[in-house]
Parts: C-alpha cells; structure tokens; sequence
C-alpha cells in the first residue's frame, strides 16, 4: 500500500466520474432504472429506511447474531485449538476428521440446521458458529504448535507449570496466528449469518435485501447492500483498532488462511 | 507419523460406528439424524442413477464459467493496476469501497438481473472470486524484488520484454495463490445462490431435500459435496505441478 | 583506447528528510580490454552504487561513464552486471539451462546452435549435469555459477561483479575465485570486480583501486603485477602479496 499516505484525488475523482455516470445513465433510461436506480434514489431510500427505523430492527437482529455466533465460536474454538496443538495425541485423533470435514463448504450444513432448530435465530447463530469455528481453530493450531519448544522449556526452567505456562508463554506467543483466524472468521460469521437470513429468515439484512428484491424495490435493495457493506466495514475496523491495542508489540506475522 | 494417522482413523471410524448406533437405537432422532449406513445406501444409489452426478454438474458448469472469467478479468487487471502505479490509484477507492460487500448479498441483485438463470450464480462467483484474484496478483507484482527487475535490464530487456519474460513468471506463485483461495469461495457460492434461487445443482439438491424431508439424502448431497471439495482440491495442485513445477517444487522442500 | 571510462563520477542521494547524502564523491579510472580490475573498499562506501551506475542501471549526477566511446544512458549492450544476492537474481522459474540460455536469447540468438554454447557455458563453470535443475535445488556457491554462466552467455565486453562471492562460505570463494580466473583466461572479457576482501582483490586483478569511505573516491591505485595463472598458494605465499594487503589494509583504515 502507499506508504505515503497522500490523498488520492485520482481516486475519488475516478470514483466521482463513476457515480455522474450511473447516476445519469440510470435518469436517462427508465428501463435500466428497474435494474440500477439512480444513486440518488438509492441514497434517499437509505436515508428513509433509517428514519423511519424500517431497516434498524433488521441490522439489530444481524448484528446480534453474528455477535452470538462469532464470540461462542471463538471460544470454541480457541479452547479447542489450544487443546489440540499441545496435546499431540488428541490432536492425531481428531486431525482426520478435521481433514475430512473442511472441505466441505460450511454452508451446506444450513439445511441440517433447518431441519433440527427450525428457522429463527438458534440456527442461524448455529451455523454461524459452525462456519466461523474453522479458521479460529485451524490457525490456533497452528499458532500453538508453532510455538518453539526452547520457550516452553525455558519458562519450565523458571518453574512456570501448567496454567502458568499455558497462560504466560503459550497464548502470547500463539496470539498472532489466533488473531489472523479471528480477523478470516470475522466475515464468515458476518457472510453466513446474511446467507442463513437469505434462505431461511423472517429477520435481519439477508432476509431484507432478499425480500426487497422480490418486493421489485431496487433501491432499497440497493440500500440494504450498502448497510451491510457498512457493518462489515465496521466491525473490520473496530476489529483493527483492537487489534492494535492487543498485540501491539508484533506486526506481520505468517499464519495460514483458510476459509 | 503413519502411526498418528491411524489414531485418526480409528476415531474416525469410532465416530461412524457410534453415530450407526445412536441413530438405530433411536438415542438420537432418526428422522433427523438417520444412520450412516442409510447415508451411505442412499448416496451410493444416487451415484448410480446419476442423480448426483448430474447436479454437480450443474453446478460445476456454473463455477468454472463465474472462476475462469474472474480470472480472465482480474489478472490482467491485477498486473496492470500493479504495474502501473496510476492504475492503481484510479481504481483504489472504488475497490476499497465494494471490498467490504459480503458476497453473498450480491445474490439479490443477480437475481433482479438474472432472474434464477446460471447467469446468476456466475455473476455472484465472478464477483466474489474478484477480490481475493486482483489483490493476490496485484501483491505478487508489487512484490517483485527489484533486483530481478534490475537484472532483467542489466541484460539489455526492453519494458515489453521485462513484463513479458520477467513479471509474468515472477508473480504467478502468488496468482496462483489468489486462485487456490478462490476455489473453496467459488465452491461456497454456487452451493448458497442455488440454495437461494435455482432449480437444480448440488446446493439446490441438498436444501430441496431437506424440505421435501428426504433427510438420507440431504446428508448424501452433503457427502458428495464433501467430496466434491476434496478433489476439487486434489485438481487444483495437479494443476499447480503441472504448471508451476519449479514452485511446486520450492513448496515441497520448505515443507519437509 | 580504453574499453571502458569514468570520469568525474558522482551521485547523491535525496533522503526523505530533504537532505541529500553523497554516495559517490569525485570517482575517475580508465580500463583497458582484457584486463581485470577491482575496487576495494569498507562496506557502505557506495561500490555497489558506483558499480551500479557503471553498468547503467542509476543515473550519475555529475560526470560520465563511457563505454568503447559511447557514454552509457542505461544499460549499454555490450555490458553485464553480476549482482550479490544470486538467489534474488536467478530465474527460479527457469532450470539452470533455461537461465544460461536467458543470457544468449538477449543477445538476440535463439538459433540452433544456442542450446550447444549453453551447454558449454555450463560445462565451463562446473555445473554439469545440472542442467535441469532449478535453482533452489543448488547450493549457494552453484547459484552463484548459474549467474556467471548467464552473465557469460550474454557475451559481454565488460563484465561487472558486484561483491559476487561475498554472500558465500570462505572455501566456497576460493574456489569460484580460480573458476572466475579460468573463465576469464579463455574468454578475455574485461571484468570490473568489486569485494570487500581485500586478498581476494589482489589476488584476482591486474589493478586494484582502493575506495575510501562514502562518499567513495579513489585514493589509491595498485598495480598487481603477479605471474598468471594464480595459484591460491603459490600467489598468496609471495611476500609482496602480504605486503600489498597490508598497505590496502592501512590505505582503508586511515580512509578519509
């Protein structure tokens, strides 16, 4: 990226040329207007749909489900994670199966969720964990089995034990790659919570973008995509700045991405 | 090793074993949960008759029309905005700004689009395999050590011939790397925009069953998706052998 | 006429504060064909930005640097640079012999008889039977042969080293050092040479000139008037040879 951090007026304006240009193709032709309104349209839908609090209940009922199901799995699976990458044995039991469910996409276990929670907020917060859980615990794996075992020998020779080590040595020094799986889970949870709302929902962005859609309101559909677009912007960000505080003493380290 | 692998399989096929008898002795719900030999009947047949087959199909025609246009469009675009630092800040708000749209929301709009055609699917893959294709070939270029490229002149290379016979070569690790996190994506969304509007492929198959609470064969679409993945997978490093031996090679030493 | 000429050579850098660091100061030499020369000097003193702008690849800010009478704007084509770091510098997605071959086909020849002088080439440094490796697969000292061979293969009148043995262990050197010398003697380039060692220096050339420290200026030049061929033995053993490294040793140390 630029390291200079200069404003990028080339940017914008391409950006600007770029929003004149739908904005009046989509004026000038009412047939595509059914496709792509104009930006104004969408951006005054928008400005509607908050004030008259249409669209708060849905972002809330999103926001609320992905907090559920992004926290419970990073519980999961960090405990979990942790658990496998210092006890060598249970990991060789688990590894195969771990090898056999990850290539399965996540996704296809909504149907499964549907059939046993039934449509509501239970089974989408289930497969939102189910599908953030795996960078989590694939990368504190990882992170944990990484750890150079002088480390742990030499907090042993300070006396540190168990917890102590587990604590003070083990987690600080897996933190990097925890966190890489936590940042990859961060949009799984958010895409498979608006997944979860789209096939299976009466609530939240999914369902309301989906719904819009099928209502022909192109621009409020339009709208809903940008809110969603904004959410995740969002908790990206606040994710940064956490991230920051956190691990502020180490920048850029390896970890492996999966989805 | 060898000796830790079989620890796996064995729990694994514990797990199966134990999965067979709850579901039999009704320990679990069957009409939720059937036994895995009925699982495993069930998509045997399904495989037979060519039901399966079919849909994944279906489904495969879909992925690879939205995957390889992806790649068609965004790795040139990729090497251009990389090459060209004027490029790059043309197209960098405009990117930054549709990055954080979840695939998956794209859905509605090529739905509105395309109505429930394969146009639909592949618009919704081309879009989300985009970023993860652009970024990884736009980093692979910028990358490049500038003592290749001063290498390169120092023997009297032209800019064509630079790009050509230098970049190109230099940076396809990382295309490729942008490739191989494009698969399971693309995976992901043909499965979530059939579920959402299709009248076939796997991902229809797999929530079509369930609401037609044909519950065996729900599980069965999902093996053969699992499935599907994994040689998926499989395909893709032949492919990177094969065209990439010398990384491939790197790859292995560094592995061990 | 000498081959090759530098006159009044400076170049100075704007750092990001605003000020400008001198990295080159006031540097003249002359090079006759055939010959070999080497610059020694501490390490920053700029060699490698004064090799650099020799061959071409950064522009000076004052003065010139002609080659056979043509002053050098870029890269001249009768003219290679051999960087430090071979690793960075090979092709990884070339094997050895796709990488020798790269210098011939800048030369322009890609004719039949191209694929028979590259074999040769790589005969001559000692690497064959390698031909269809990748560089990863070689060591250190190998990598550093491929680069030669390539640079060779371009058929240059004037050879440019930069540090090329310093990334590599001592006996490694040594070795490369006479494999330089041989390749040298039947191929009669002109090689400018430039180390840190100052043994090594003296044991290769027909001159040496002493760098100071940045901004580099020469301040010494050495005539080594050796027997050819070297012998690491034989020539490091004359006293003279100690005598000349001590003298160099004192000449860096009181640099200005």
């Amino acid at each position: 990226m630029n390291g200079g951090k200069t404003f990028n007026w080339l940017g914008w304006l391409v950006l600007a040329i770029l929003l004149s240009l739908w904005e009046y193709g989509a004026r000038a032709s009412p047939k595509l207007q059914f496709y792509i309104p104009p930006v104004s349209q969408i951006l005054t839908a928008l400005g509607q749909l908050f004030a008259s609090g249409q669209v708060a209940g849905h972002l809330l009922s999103t926001l609320s489900r992905f907090l559920e199901g992004y926290v419970i799995a990073a519980l999961l699976a960090v405990s979990l994670g942790i658990l496998l990458g210092h006890f060598r044995f249970a990991y060789s039991l688990l590894e195969t199966l771990i090898e056999f469910l990850r290539p399965m996409p996540s996704v296809a276990i909504i149907p499964v969720a549907v059939l046993t929670l039934g449509i509501g907020d239970a089974m989408i917060v289930a497969v939102t964990v189910y599908a953030s859980l795996w960078p989590i615990l694939v990368n504190t794996i990882d992170g944990v089995r990484n750890i150079e075992p002088t480390l742990i020998d030499t907090a042993r020779t300070f006396g540190l034990r168990g917890w102590a080590i587990l604590w003070r040595v083990i987690l600080p020094g897996a933190a990097p790659y925890i966190v890489t799986g936590l940042r990859i889970s961060l949009s799984i949870a958010l895409i498979l919570v608006t997944t979860a709302e789209m096939i299976a929902g009466s609530r939240g962005l999914g369902f309301f973008i989906l719904d819009q859609e099928r209502s022909f309101d192109s621009g409020n559909m339009y709208a809903g995509i940008i809110v969603v677009a904004a959410l995740g912007y969002g908790l990206n960000r606040l994710f940064l700045a956490l991230e920051g505080k956190a691990l502020g003493w180490r920048r850029g380290m390896l970890a492996r991405e999966s989805v | 090793m060898r000796e830790s692998k079989l620890n796996g399989i064995f729990f694994l096929l514990a797990l199966f074993f134990v999965w067979e008898l709850a579901s039999r002795s009704e320990w679990v719900n069957p009409l939720i949960v059937p036994p895995l030999s009925k699982i495993f009947v069930s998509f045997g047949s399904l495989v037979a008759t060519g039901d399966i087959p079919l849909q994944i199909l279906a489904s495969m025609k879909r992925a690879a029309v939205g995957y390889f246009l992806a790649a068609a469009v965004f790795i040139p675009l990729g090497i251009l905005m990389g090459l060209f630092e004027r490029c790059y800040r043309a197209l960098e708000v405009v990117i930054e700004l549709l990055r954080p749209v979840p695939p998956p929301v794209v859905i509605p709009v090529a739905l509105l689009f395309f109505g429930l055609e394969d146009e639909m699917k592949i618009f919704v893959i081309f879009f989300s395999c985009a970023w993860p294709i652009l970024l990884n070939t736009l980093d692979g270029v910028r990358n490049i050590d500038r003592l290749l490229l001063n290498t390169a002149r120092t023997f009297g290379l032209s800019h064509v011939k630079i790009i050509w016979q230098v970049v190109l070569p230099a940076c396809s690790p990382q295309i490729m790397t942008g490739l191989r996190v494009s698969l399971p994506i693309t995976l992901i969304l043909v499965v979530i925009s059939e579920m959402v509007g299709s009248t076939d492929g796997i991902g229809y198959f797999i929530l079509d069953s369930q609401r037609r609470f044909k519950v065996a064969q729900m599980y069965a679409g999902m093996l053969a998706l699992a499935v599907l993945g994994y040689a998926l997978n499989l395909l893709f490093n032949l492919a990177h052998r094969a065209l990439l031996p010398w990384h491939w090679g790197m790859l292995r030493k560094e592995q061990g | 006429m000498p081959i090759l000429e530098v006159e009044n050579l400076s170049k100075s850098y704007r750092q990001l504060g605003g000020e400008s660091t001198l990295a080159i100061g006031n540097v003249t030499c002359r090079v006759e064909a055939g010959e070999f020369v080497s610059f020694v000097g501490p390490s920053g003193c700029g060699k490698t930005t004064l090799l650099m702008t020799i061959a071409g690849l950064i522009e000076p800010t004052s003065g010139r640097v002609t080659v056979k009478g043509k002053e050098v704007k870029g890269p001249p084509p009768n003219l290679v640079l051999v960087f430090q770091e071979y690793n960075k510098s090979l092709f990884a997605w070339r094997t050895i012999l796709g990488n020798v071959r790269f210098g011939l086909e800048a030369r322009g020849d890609g004719s039949q008889g191209a694929d028979a002088k590259t074999r040769e080439l790589i005969d001559i440094v000692g690497l064959k039977g390698f031909e269809k490796h990748y560089p990863w697969e070689l060591s250190g000292g190998m990598q550093q042969r491929v680069a030669i061979a390539r640079a060779l293969a371009y058929e240059p009148e004037v050879l440019l080293m930069d540090e090329p043995f310093g990334s590599l262990d001592a006996l490694t050197r040594l070795e490369l050092e006479d494999t330089l010398l041989r390749v040298w003697a039947e191929l009669k380039t002109t090689i400018l040479f430039i180390t840190h060692d100052i043994e090594e220096a003296i044991y290769l050339s027909d001159r040496v000139w002493v760098l100071s420290r940045r901004p580099s200026q020469i301040i010494q030049e050495l005539l080594v008037e050796f027997p050819r061929p070297r012998n690491q033995l034989a020539t490091r053993a004359e006293a003279r040879f100690m005598a000349m490294r001590n003298e160099i040793y004192r000449q860096i140390g009181h640099a200005p």
